[in-house]
């Protein structure tokens, strides 16, 4: 008998997507029109084009007792389909998949959390939801209350909860469940370092300690280094690779090759962000570094880019502010800038936004670049219309003239130079 | 390990009711959740469950007792005949609207864990009976007002509670599956609800029916629940049990139940890619 836990093979997901119109749900009036449109007009192409996507295909793994496996990959890679079939919330269109044991999955914190309830309430739901029975919670109440650190608010509605408390007592309830298999996405983006130091030691105990196999997705190669030992990179919905993690996080991060030798960037599909909040009114079409030939700079230099913005159909758009984040290989954010309210662009029309990004004192190393397009002070509030990840790679080389020493230890040092301290 | 699990693409599920009866907990809170949120921020809280069906009999009673002059030569207070038809009827239209409105108000459920997507439109029936035992304890209250002494039969009660849970229990569970993928049903159901108040025997008594069509009147399945509901509590009603119309709506709750959860088992494992 093998000892594998989680067995995969051939597995394919397919998902039709239809280009005919925005609503997210059909309506059954469309249904009848289009059907009957049909009888009347028999040899008229149909006008609606509807697309096969394979969000997964033909994926292999096994994931043995024990091991901690991560997952891995860009935006748009599959990771979010294949944990959703891992945890049965959907199901595959080809393939197999074999399971031994229960398996608890922790998409998002706080599932089903209601805010009208209190937070001794909504452990009991938020348990039940993930599996747990009452006696098990009513068993590891205190124990979950510790963990999360919230106990002066137990019979507070959880609408009144700060975020950090929400997720905290979110994600002590999870920690608390005893699957057989655990699956986890991104979780620990959330919540302040220490609690995520918490996160990453709880489920470091989970896998290594008490023997429970643990799937992670994550972003964070740092995290997914800590905590796997096995790793799946997965690229247009295909295995790249799968074998031990440092092999992989190191494929994964060169894997970048061909985004630092190109300075245009079309964007895609895997390029564009989906966040609730986003209200997609007007889009970014691409993104170019304009300046420098190599994608190379020296620190202290300055940047150029050049974005190219499409409007919309209902009206213009005024004194819009672009937003810039700069993002190491491994995807931890180094830091932000945002610029001063200057790009207009009229209804239907497309506009150049171009700016720069002065004296980036950053170490040498390989970053990339997320931009976002918004209105309103960042400072206060604002309003975001549309951001894009990935895009706009840079190398950036030590100054050779001296002032930076020409060896930086990202690893320990950091990835931003500061200026030389002066003595007084 | 005996928890082994095959995931294939269209694979019915071995294990479907087993597997319901192991999350029978988490149908237990879900439960207890729509009824307390229901409730929490609200002044009157439960009394909105008093206060409605108690106003609705007072309006019928005035309508069809003092107005249409419908009043019955029964020795039964019309209030009570009119009060035992709308005590099935509002909880069959509150569970209906509940229910086909569940899965859609638990998206993010769906979309983010994994358990037997039947325990959502089951709890939400249930949560309808809390305001129906609530109403009920009203009857109890206009027994002792009118001095109503009530038949023995109320002790089948029980039966007809039962028989109700799944009269709305089936529809709302195929409209629920509906309403996923065509939110259309959603404008349906006040339409059904309103609707079928006019053609269940609430304000009037099925005997009212001509014969000849009574075989027809009874393919509503609320007929047979309500005919029940009017036996045990009103003295001089006709036994259901003892004319065939009854078993009509019995069968065709037991089809649309049988109906409704074939085509939720079929549509359930795509509700997370089309809700």
């Amino acid at each position: 008998m093998s000892d594998s836990i989680i067995k995969v093979e051939g597995l394919g997901k397919k998902y039709i997507i239809s280009h005919e119109g925005q609503e997210r749900y059909t309506a059954l009036r469309d249904v009848i029109s289009r059907n009957t449109k049909g009888i009347f007009k028999r040899n008229v192409a149909s006008v609606s084009s509807k697309e096969e996507f394979w969000a997964l295909k033909d994926i292999r793994f096994e994931v043995k007792q024990g091991e901690a496996v991560g997952i891995i990959g860009h935006n748009g890679a599959g990771k979010s389909t294949l944990l959703k079939i891992l945890s049965r919330i959907t199901e595959p269109s080809t393939g197999r998949l074999e399971i031994n044991g229960r398996v608890a999955s922790l998409l998002e914190v706080g599932t089903g959390f209601h805010p009208e309830l209190t937070g001794r309430e909504n452990i009991f739901l938020n348990g039940a939801i993930l599996g747990m029975t009452r006696t098990e919670i009513r068993k590891k109440f205190d124990e979950i209350v510790d963990f999360s650190g919230v106990e002066k608010f137990l019979d507070t509605p959880v609408k009144r909860f700060s975020s950090g408390m929400y997720v905290r007592l979110a994600f002590a309830v999870a920690a608390h469940l005893e699957p057989e298999i655990l699956v986890v996405d991104e979780v620990l983006a959330v919540g302040d370092a220490e609690f995520q130091k918490k996160c990453l030691g709880k489920m470091n105990a989970v896998s290594k300690e008490e023997g429970r196999t643990v799937i992670f997705v994550s972003h964070n190669m740092a995290a997914i280094r800590e905590l796997t030992s096995k790793c799946v990179l997965l690229k247009k919905g295909q295995v790249v690779k799968f074998d031990s993690t440092t092999e992989v996080v190191n494929h994964y991060m060169t894997a970048y090759s061909e985004d630092y030798s190109k300075l245009y960037y079309e964007i895609g599909h895997q390029n564009i962000v989906k966040l609730g909040h986003l209200l997609n009114e007007v889009s970014i079409k691409s993104a170019e570094i304009t300046d420098r030939p190599n994608n190379q700079i020296t620190t202290g230099e300055d940047v150029h880019f050049k974005l190219v913005i499409n409007g919309n159909e209902d009206k213009d758009f005024e004194k819009m502010v672009i937003g810039g984040r700069i993002m190491t290989i491994d995807e931890t954010p180094v830091g932000a800038f945002f610029s001063s309210p200057f790009v207009s662009v009229k209804k239907n029309g497309q506009v150049e936004a171009k700016f720069y990004c002065k004296n980036i004192r950053l170490a040498p190393g390989k970053y990339y670049f997320t931009f976002w397009l918004g209105e309103g002070d960042y400072r206060v509030y604002g309003r975001d219309f549309c951001s894009v990840d990935r895009v706009c790679y840079i190398e950036v080389i030590a100054d050779n003239k001296g002032g930076v020493a020409p060896k930086w230890y990202n690893h320990s040092w950091g990835s931003v130079i500061f200026d030389n301290c002066e003595s007084n | 390990m005996n928890n082994r699990i095959v995931i294939e693409p269209g694979r019915t599920e071995k294990n479907y009711w087993k597997d319901l009866w192991r999350y029978r907990e988490l149908f237990y809170i879900l439960s207890w959740r729509d009824v307390k949120v229901k409730y929490k921020q609200t002044v009157l809280g439960v009394l909105w469950a008093i206060l409605r069906p108690l106003l609705t009999m007072i309006v019928f009673t005035f309508v069809f007792g003092r107005v249409a002059k419908m009043d019955t030569n029964s020795s039964v207070p019309y209030s009570i005949i009119v009060f035992a038809g709308l005590l099935p009827w509002q909880f069959f239209s509150n569970a209906l609207t509940e229910s086909s409105n569940s899965l859609i108000g638990n998206t993010n459920l769906i979309t983010k864990v994994y358990f037997p997507r039947l325990i959502i439109p089951a709890s939400s029936v249930i949560t309808s009976f809390i305001d129906f035992f609530i109403s009920f304890a009203i009857l109890l209250l206009l027994f002792l007002v009118y001095g109503y002494m009530p038949p023995a039969e109320i002790f089948m009660m029980p039966l007809f509670w039962i028989l109700a849970f799944f009269a709305s229990f089936g529809p709302g569970l195929y409209l629920t599956a509906l309403n996923v993928k065509y939110r259309d049903f959603r404008y349906i159901i006040p339409f059904i609800v309103q609707f079928g108040l006019f053609i269940s025997p609430v304000g009037y008594s099925s005997s009212q029916i001509p014969e000849k069509w009574q075989w027809a009147y009874s393919l509503n399945p609320m007929v047979g629940v309500i005919d029940g509901f009017r036996w045990c509590i009103v003295k001089d009603a006709p036994n259901p049990l003892m004319h065939y119309p009854f078993y009509i709506s019995l069968a065709v709750t037991i089809l649309m139940v049988w109906l409704a959860i074939y085509q939720f088992r079929k549509m359930e494992k795509n509700f997370a890619d089309l809700i």
